[in-house]
């Protein structure tokens, strides 16, 4: 209901509304750019500063404000929307809040235009560059940047929030009513960050390609995110650009990133992105309001800097998670799996444990094949696994090149067939600089090994235990035979590597075998009282036991 | 007319009060403060502008918006500081009696003039003693969380759109305004806080800080 304004206060009480929708739209996006912003206090009024506030106008959001708002006015069911969304670098996006301008029927008919409503839309627009720091996607927006970008989208019409998931959260800006309604600035915001994605890439893999110059100097000091860096798609088609080039190039030329409308999704600085059509369409979003109002899309990028991914990883399915709930400080602690750019967790942990296979590959020799294949546990060990199995595969040969024979003290092992080719053979000097001293000497030349040589030995040493050094000297690996001090070949005739091969998988504990592990613990329990008074009876033993430790 | 209270309570660690305290001071002057008003003639005026910037906390998983005027941000950070050691000395916990706004009204001689406060913030203090890096790391996030919902608080509060001064002509801006800074003009206000020790009795009287007190007597 409108009351009876003279024309100018209508006039401007319209253009109010709209500046501030156009302010509305900068702070938020400016506020989702990744990048602290600073403006300057001055004193004497320039004029150009509406509401008193001085905000930067990024002439690209600007103009798709004006775009989606096509010279109209947020009124009652016409509201302007600003949706802030997440897409990751494998192409998977994701709905963070909608900033929505609305207008509502209650007037407020005393309200004087040119100074209450002006100075409360002033206030409202301060209250709104403090929310916009205090909702979840700020801390994810100042850390976009390989693996995820923070796109925005500008509508107007309807307020669509399905996309937010379920239990997303609402927080109230502030309100300021006016003769010809009660504008309401709020945002929906998304609680639940997991994201599943199992999407078939049906884009030409790689969908993001690899960056040529990935540590290509920058024109901007590295600390701004905001920097589009050159990239192009492997296996792109290098003419392949979009219409907006000159756009793209024109964006550039400011010191902000934002791509201008629905053309481009990514805004590069030269090279532009060789981003195929079906990834511009997959972020474009067309409202399907019932409405017939005109929705100008522009879906833009605030900022991008794919990272290199594997030509692989397309392929896998994993989920892809967020910092749950409202603490969404640690965007990296996105799991991306395959990915080099991502910081992993999960997946670095059988990754890890995996490399340690191998590693306890190169050392031991892996006789029993299911050890290294009981250690990987997640489906993404799959791969960890084929790749022990190849580890296995050639042991010896990773055995080889892992041992180097050198003279130790306790060798046991007439010097004769030790390498003295190694420099940096431990205890060099008290190696043996002459046979005739070495003869004599027990400690360097012990006894003979009387112990048959095990596979690995067999596989080091064609020429059995004879061969001089001479057969070693320009072998690069020889063959290091420990014999712990103070063993007792005599006894158990082997060495350290045999015995612990021999005793590296003991029989497992009747404890712990599965027939005992099945009985439940209440089995176990209504067994308790049995053995209690098994025990009671034997009280006098017992107490005679102690008795004589005592 | 009633002034109206709101009250705050943040728990922190001991080196996170600085900017806990300076995030809540900053966030209500930046709704609380103008730019600076060029009076013209016939009664009319016209106002400056305002710059804001963000300002990252380092102990604090959390950022916040204040007004680009160093000397509100200095005068501010003098007073969060004195409080902060008087925490220090107390080892208790702190109530801080901050950004009370007042109006003055004029008295007759020899009266001094009143200050009549029209909106006060309290915000109280709770701090703890936190031992492993690991519940550092934990209590980061979460006072930057408890911060983000005062931070909507103080938004709810400030857009209820409830009592504000009229704008005064140019004789009464000094009884309205703190027209001492170069760049912004916030309203006159001033900052007081109170140390309790663990066990809740007022260790030091309250120390007022008068940002501006025109009758310096």
């Amino acid at each position: 209901m409108e009351t009876d304004l003279n024309s100018q206060d209508r006039k401007d009480l319209d253009k109010f509304i709209k500046f501030f929708a156009l302010k509305t739209v900068q702070v938020i996006v400016q506020a989702r750019l990744g990048e602290k912003i600073c403006t300057r206090s001055s004193s004497s009024p320039t004029g150009s500063d509406w509401f008193n506030l001085a905000i930067k106008d990024i002439p690209e959001v600007t103009h798709e404000a004006k775009k989606a708002l096509a010279g109209q006015l947020p009124a009652v069911g016409r509201s302007m929307c600003v949706e802030i969304s997440l897409k990751t670098s494998e192409g998977d996006s994701m709905e963070l809040e909608i900033w929505c301008l609305e207008m509502n029927e209650k007037c407020d008919k005393e309200i004087k235009v040119s100074y209450t409503v002006y100075n409360r839309l002033s206030l409202l627009l301060k209250s709104l560059l403090a929310i916009t720091r205090v909702t979840p996607a700020y801390r994810l927006s100042r850390k976009q940047g390989h693996e995820y970008v923070i796109l925005y989208r500008i509508y107007f019409g309807e307020v669509q929030l399905n996309g937010l998931g379920e239990g997303f959260q609402t927080v109230r800006v502030g309100t300021v009513g006016t003769p010809v309604g009660t504008i309401t600035l709020s945002c929906a915001y998304r609680i639940n960050l997991a994201f599943m994605s199992t999407r078939q890439f049906e884009r030409t893999p790689p969908i993001m390609g690899i960056i040529i110059d990935h540590f290509v100097d920058r024109p901007y000091p590295s600390s701004s995110p905001m920097h589009p860096c050159n990239y192009r798609a492997t296996g792109e088609d290098p003419g392949v650009a979009y219409p907006s080039v000159e756009d793209s190039q024109e964006v550039c030329t400011t010191s902000f990133s934002t791509s201008p409308p629905s053309q481009c999704v990514f805004t590069v600085t030269k090279a532009h992105f060789q981003t195929p059509t079906p990834v511009v369409t997959d972020t474009l979003r067309v409202p399907m309001a019932g409405l017939a109002f005109s929705h100008q899309l522009s879906s833009s990028r605030l900022s991008y800097q794919p990272a290199a991914l594997g030509v692989g990883s397309a392929d896998l399915a994993y989920p892809v998670v967020f910092a749950a709930g409202l603490n969404a400080t640690h965007p990296h602690q996105l799991m991306v799996p395959g990915k080099e750019g991502g910081v992993p967790l999960a997946p670095s942990q059988p990754a890890h444990g995996a490399q340690a296979d191998q590693e306890r590959l190169a050392t031991y020799t892996p006789s029993d094949g299911a050890h290294c294949a009981a250690t990987p546990s997640s489906s993404e060990d799959t791969e960890t696994v084929s790749n022990s199995s190849e580890g296995r595969a050639s042991p010896r040969d990773v055995l080889e090149t892992a041992f180097v024979r050198k003279v130790g003290a306790f060798v046991n092992k007439p010097i004769n067939q030790v390498a003295l080719t190694s420099l940096d053979i431990p205890f060099a000097m008290f190696a043996p600089k002459d046979l005739e001293l070495e003869d004599t000497d027990p400690m360097v030349n012990p006894p003979d090994s009387p112990d048959p040589e095990s596979p690995l030995q067999r596989s080091l040493h064609s020429d059995g235990s004879s061969g001089g050094s001479s057969g070693n000297t320009h072998d690069d690996f020889v063959m290091i035979d420990f014999k712990p001090a103070f063993s007792k070949d005599d006894i158990l005739p082997m060495d350290l590597g045999t015995f612990y091969r021999e005793f590296q998988n003991p029989p497992q504990l009747s404890s712990l075998s599965i027939d005992i592990g099945a009985q439940s613990m209440a089995e176990d329990l209504d067994s308790l009282p049995e053995k209690l008074a098994v025990h009671e009876k034997n009280v006098r033993e017992f107490d005679a036991f102690v008795e004589t430790l005592q | 007319m009633n002034c109206r209270s709101e009250v705050l309570e943040v728990t922190v660690e001991g080196r996170q009060v600085e900017e806990a305290m300076l995030a809540v001071l900053h966030t209500v002057l930046l709704h609380r403060s103008t730019g600076k008003f060029h009076y013209k003639k016939e009664g009319t005026y016209s106002i400056g502008t305002v710059g804001t910037q963000d300002v990252d906390c380092d102990f604090i998983d959390f950022t916040y918006v204040r007004v680009s005027s160093d000397e509100l941000d200095r005068a501010l950070r003098k007073v969060v500081g004195e409080f902060k050691e008087g925490l220090g000395n107390s080892g208790g916990d702190g109530l801080g009696q901050m950004s009370e706004f007042y109006q003055k009204k004029k008295s007759r001689w020899p009266f001094s003039d009143e200050c009549i406060p029209w909106e006060v913030w309290t915000v109280k203090v709770h701090v703890v003693a936190l031992a492993t890096e690991q519940e550092r790391q934990i209590c980061r996030e979460k006072v930057g969380e408890r911060l983000c919902e005062k931070v909507t608080n103080v938004v709810e509060v400030m857009n209820r759109h409830e009592y504000l001064p009229k704008m005064p002509t140019q004789s009464e801006v000094d009884n309205v305004f703190d027209t001492g800074l170069r760049d912004v003009q916030p309203y006159l206000y001033k900052i007081s806080f109170q140390i309790t020790d663990a066990l809740g009795t007022s260790v030091t009287t309250t120390m007022r800080r008068l940002i501006k007190d025109t009758l310096a007597l």
